[in-house]
């Protein structure tokens, strides 16, 4: 099988670490945010079932960010992710 | 034989949303959902045990309930800290038509003048427990200004990472201790983010990160002095400013725990919330009746709690909701006059975040959400010496005259600017 997805790397905090063999980063397939985070519901189910709440809605202990903005003020799960975006899972609770 | 009271009334740390149990240690979150961890105490151990006499026999400090807070041996930081004067604000409440009104004066607080030196004499006091040498945070001045204090009194390594376009006076305030300050080009959520990463990374006691759990129970002494002030009994309304949404929570569970512990009488007290317009979201939501609130860029000269994407937001909204409570928001002139307001008639000079919390309440009176003859505290948490630039042209500067009685009495008491030669 062939695919002409970009490879975007994705940063993975400790706490997830456990459910992807203890990697840092991931490199996963996609070309939106919704298509990496489903890339990784495939491939590490166990984190997968972390980051959604139910199908299609994030986890609201989760913040995703592409290029280190929040994808809240982008288009959501649609941000566009293209080669060179970096993508980061980090835990919302934090600060205050 | 009469049982010893125990050392400590801690049980665990627990997650708020799957209930998952998990040891004393530096932790923020569940593994299973992300959820925040809360400490978990034992309060039928406390009945009998933590009572009105237990409590006054204490230090005055905010130590006084060290049996309410998650620390295993003798306090380490914060020895003076809390305690501050709850402030019976008469000509505030004539000037309002409101018939009992009271300040709870944390721009009083020691040794930083606001309210984090609470969460941090608790946090600090937990990172020496844990063993840590290094401690910082994520901040919007006020608490890299007191973490600051707290580790130099202490001993600890600090960095404090903060938005690179804070106040004079609080980045003076915290450099004087000597901590390694991290300027970083965004806002507060920025830096908060950059934080995570951080506390991920390094082994450090960040303690608004890994040590959050413990750090925002000493939020709650802010509450229990408001009880104890009073004279053990709770205001119907209590009126707390909303960043990361630390203290509207815990001032609303430390009510809860004294409740439960017999110490006051149960009267229903309704909490409410208190935002700049240029950072609101939580405001927002409980307007327009969600209950996931939508982040925001933070636009407001209230920089110390410009806070656009709060931590314990979904909690805040919760708990006012649940206590009958509602929200508002200041504009920034209406900030400035609420800081004027609170200075002209009751003496006090608060930050921006409190010119927000007296506008929103007086917001909230004006409306009906705070009837006028109900008991109210206004919780003030910083300190106007702080922000002096908000305050700049806001006075006509007075006229330098020589020092000729001619002079005062023709230029100060006659009023003839004109004659001012100096």
């Amino acid at each position: 099988m062939t695919t002409t997805s970009t490879i975007i790397p994705v940063a993975i905090p400790t706490a997830l670490r456990a459910q992807v063999d203890g990697q840092s980063q991931l490199e996963i397939p996609g070309d939106s945010v919704k298509a990496v985070l489903e890339s990784i519901n495939t491939q590490y189910p166990d984190l997968g079932k972390r980051l959604f709440k139910t199908e299609g809605e994030l986890n609201r202990f989760i913040n995703i960010y592409v290029n280190d903005e929040d994808i809240r003020f982008l288009d959501n799960l649609d941000t566009a992710a293209k080669a060179g975006d970096e993508l980061a899972i980090v835990p919302a609770i934090a600060g205050g | 034989m009469e049982m010893e009271p125990a050392m400590s009334y801690v049980k665990s740390l627990k997650s708020r949303e799957s209930g998952q149990e998990y040891p004393i240690e530096p932790r923020t979150v569940c593994d299973i959902d992300f959820s925040p961890v809360e400490v978990a105490y034992d309060y039928k151990a406390m009945q009998g045990n933590v009572t009105r006499q237990s409590i006054e026999a204490g230090p005055l400090s905010l130590w006084r309930y060290k049996d309410l807070l998650p620390i295993e041996g003798e306090p380490k930081a914060g020895l003076h800290s809390g305690w501050t004067p709850l402030v019976k604000a008469d000509k505030l409440a004539a000037e309002l038509g409101v018939k009992e009104l009271y300040i709870k004066d944390d721009s009083a607080n020691y040794p930083s003048f606001s309210y984090k030196d609470r969460v941090v004499s608790v946090a600090i006091t937990k990172a020496i427990e844990f063993g840590f040498d290094t401690v910082g945070c994520a901040s919007t001045g006020n608490l890299a200004h007191s973490v600051a204090a707290h580790a130099a009194a202490a001993g600890l390594h600090t960095f404090v990472m903060v938005p690179h376009d804070l106040e004079a006076g609080k980045m003076v305030g915290m450099s004087v201790f000597g901590p390694k300050v991290v300027r970083i080009a965004g806002n507060y959520d920025d830096v908060n983010r950059l934080c995570s990463q951080i506390a991920d990374k390094y082994n450090w006691a960040i303690v608004n990160v890994n040590l959050r759990p413990f750090y925002t129970e000493g939020a709650k002494t802010h509450g229990f002095e408001i009880a104890e002030q009073l004279g053990w009994k709770l205001p119907q309304h209590t009126v707390l400013p909303v960043a990361g949404g630390t203290i509207l929570p815990k001032v609303n569970k430390a009510y809860k725990e004294f409740i439960r512990l017999g110490l006051v009488d149960d009267n229903s007290p309704v909490i409410h919330g208190a935002q700049a317009q240029g950072c609101n979201p939580i405001t927002t939501a409980i307007e327009e009746g969600e209950e996931i609130f939508r982040p925001q860029k933070p636009k407001t000269i209230a920089k110390s709690i410009a806070i656009g994407n709060p931590a314990d937001g979904y909690y805040v909204i919760k708990d006012i909701l649940n206590s009958g409570g509602w929200a508002a928001s200041a504009t920034d002139p209406e900030i400035i006059d609420a800081i004027k307001l609170l200075a002209r008639t009751q003496g006090i000079f608060t930050e921006p975040a409190g010119g927000t919390t007296l506008a929103c309440a007086i917001k909230l009176i004006q409306s009906g959400k705070i009837p006028k003859d109900e008991s109210i505290c206004v919780c003030i948490t910083g300190n106007g010496l702080k922000t002096l630039e908000v305050m700049e042209n806001q006075f006509q500067a007075a006229p330098v005259i020589k020092a000729k009685i001619k002079e005062f009495d023709e230029v100060i008491v006659q009023g003839n600017n004109a004659a001012a030669t100096a």
